[in-house]
């Protein structure tokens, strides 16, 4: 089974937002990229119980310069065989769908995996953008991932509940919580990425159709205003009178 | 220019957010020119798909023969309805059905996309509109340069107040292909309301000290009304169901009210619930990071606090009947 995953970076979850160049840039002082938790996680893990289960590889494709390729190079210790990357700066969602699917068009991939959304940008985007460009089926948000022969069983999210179902490989699935656990790189993997093949390849002409112009902060939060533990009369009224929550 | 709004029936009725979805709809036409026309498939009432028409859709295209349409089916229905409505503004919620077709129209069309907008667009730039970034701690702006514009609305975002009047609605048929994907289980809990629809969410965390503890919780929520959540510690042992799970790395909400009770309020968790117009955090340490993001806050033992605040809530309710 041939497995490509979608592997982005994103910023550490705990790193502190701000913006620079009269709030059109994100502030990238201090800030410490990791492979975007959906990806990491959920994805590609998946991906890589699938090919110890039914053979095969896993390939990563990320678009992005050369400051991507220490978060390609954790991918690879963690387990994937080879990776791609795309050499351009990641634009909008379309220009990276487009990116990847003219990448993977003609090489045969049974699964194409993505996160459920990158937590910089949050779009969950990209996915239903690539299934469109190869008229592939789209998984979106799913859970649980098995593979049968050439057929695929699922669990999707949906409101209030899951809902199980079968499609027919190739497909584009994105991989939510609940797909596989988070694994840890040991030594042997840290060692062996470093000479694990990293092609990088030159871009398609693709035009972006949108851009983010600037950015700001939400207001700042009024002080909390405690109550006292033993009056929740008085927090159910300031819920009613004040808030207008309840 | 016209304004597409794709709605989701479900059991024969029209999603809460479908009502959200055209309320904006109507808000972006007002702004930018053009009707509101909204269109479904699946078996919803026609006097119920009227109903749109009093939070601004001129018209309901409805797709009766397909029902259960798989997401490649619903692109298609779009796709058909937007060419022959000429609509140079699609609107879908960023809802889970949302998340899966948005994309594949804006691809399809070569139609900008906007991926959970908060707000209507401004004419800033020809098309300007906001969103979050960074799970909900800053916001963008996102600039679309191509006529056509996809947009798929946060949920929440907006409370649809009815104004129009009752709207025409007819049938739609167009060929949707064949489902690629067949369903063979749905799965919902019966009975409770789905955490990302609730308006009122009560959720705990590791504080709790264990799951036989939770009968407070839900003492608290069934009084509100309101639908359980939990931090992701608590998820992953197990203690509570993993679609309760909240934060970066689970479900954003965005509630008009959310009870924190012995959480932390780690950055990861407020991610997925800094949307939430009220915040009331109960915890027993003062310091707890969770206080500078609440609107009210309790410095007490969830184990009193709780008891006492199902009791005033009870209180409360039979006061107001
Ligand atoms: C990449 C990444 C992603 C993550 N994603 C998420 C996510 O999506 N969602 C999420 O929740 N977490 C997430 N986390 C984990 C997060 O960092 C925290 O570890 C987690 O939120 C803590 O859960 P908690 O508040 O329940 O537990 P704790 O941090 O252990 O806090 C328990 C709280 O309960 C209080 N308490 C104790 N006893 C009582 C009592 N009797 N009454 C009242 N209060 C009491 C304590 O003072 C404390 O504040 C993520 C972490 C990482 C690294
Ligand atoms: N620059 C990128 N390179 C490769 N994959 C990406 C990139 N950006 C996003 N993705 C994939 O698409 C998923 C959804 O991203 P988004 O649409 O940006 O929320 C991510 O979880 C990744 O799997």
């Amino acid at each position: 089974m041939k497995i490509l995953v979608c592997i982005s970076k994103s910023p550490d979850t705990t790193s502190k937002i701000a913006f620079t160049d009269g709030n059109t840039k994100f502030d990238e002082n201090g800030v410490q990229y990791i492979v975007n938790p959906y990806d990491e996680w959920y994805a590609l893990v998946r991906g890589l119980e699938l090919k110890e289960a039914h053979g095969g590889t896993v390939t990563t494709i990320t678009v992005g310069t050369a400051a991507d390729d220490p978060t390609i190079r954790k991918a690879l210790a963690i387990g994937a065989d080879d990776a791609v990357r795309i050499d351009a700066e990641a634009k909008d969602a379309y220009f990276v769908a487009k990116q990847i699917s003219e990448y993977a068009k003609d090489q045969g991939y049974d699964l194409i995996l993505t996160g459920k959304e990158t937590i910089d940008y949050n779009g969950s985007q990209v996915g239903g953008m690539v299934a469109a460009d190869l008229d592939l089926p789209f998984l979106s948000l799913a859970s649980k991932l098995d593979v049968d022969g050439s057929s695929a069983t699922l669990e999707l999210d949906i409101t209030g509940g899951t809902k199980v179902v079968k499609a027919d490989l190739p497909a584009v699935v994105s991989c939510a919580k609940g797909m596989a656990e988070q694994r840890i790189p040991n030594m042997r993997g840290i060692m062996a990425a470093r000479t694990k093949p990293l092609n990088v390849v030159a871009p398609a002409g693709v035009e972006e159709l949108t851009s983010f112009t600037s950015y700001s902060m939400p207001d700042a939060k009024s002080e909390c205003k405690y109550v006292d533990p033993d009056n929740m009369d008085e927090l159910v009224q300031l819920l009613h009178n004040e808030a207008k929550a309840i | 220019m016209s304004v597409l709004v794709y709605v989701e029936t479900a059991n024969g009725k029209i999603a809460k957010n479908g009502f959200e979805a055209v309320f904006y709809g109507k808000k972006v036409a007002d702004k930018f020119g053009g009707d509101v026309v909204a269109v479904t498939s699946g078996s919803a009432d026609d006097s119920d798909l009227a109903s749109l028409g009093n939070f601004g859709a001129s018209k309901v295209l409805v797709n009766k023969g397909l029902s259960d349409a798989d997401d490649s089916q619903t692109s298609k229905l779009v796709l058909a309805a937007a060419e022959s409505t000429g609509a140079s503004i699609i609107i879908f919620s960023h809802d889970l059905t949302g998340k899966a077709v948005a994309p594949r129209i804006s691809s399809a069309l070569k139609a900008g996309m906007v991926s959970g907008a908060i707000d209507v667009p401004s004419d800033e730039n020809g098309f300007t509109c906001k969103v979050n970034v960074f799970s909900g701690k800053a916001f963008g702006h996102v600039n679309v340069k191509t006529d056509k514009k996809v947009i798929s609305l946060l949920p929440n975002s907006f409370k649809p107040e009815e104004g129009g009047s009752p709207a025409a609605v007819e049938a739609f048929d167009c060929d949707c292909g064949s489902a690629k994907v067949t369903v063979v289980e749905t799965k919902t809990q019966d009975g409770e309301i789905p955490l990302p629809e609730a308006e009122l969410v009560v959720s705990a965390g590791r504080g709790l000290k264990g799951p036989e503890n939770w009968g407070m919780v839900e003492d608290l929520a069934k009084e509100l009304g309101a639908a359980t959540a939990c931090s992701r510690p608590v998820a992953d042992i197990g203690w509570r169901p993993h679609h309760e799970h909240v934060g970066q790395t689970g479900v954003a909400i965005r509630p008009n009210l959310y009870i924190a009770i012995g959480i932390s309020g780690a950055i990861q968790h407020l991610a997925g619930v800094n949307g939430s117009k009220v915040i009331v955090v109960v915890n027993t340490d003062a310091e707890a990071p969770f206080f500078k993001a609440a609107d009210y806050g309790i410095v007490g033992d969830a184990f009193e606090v709780v008891p006492k605040l199902v009791e005033a809530v009870k209180k409360f309710k039979a006061s107001n009947n």
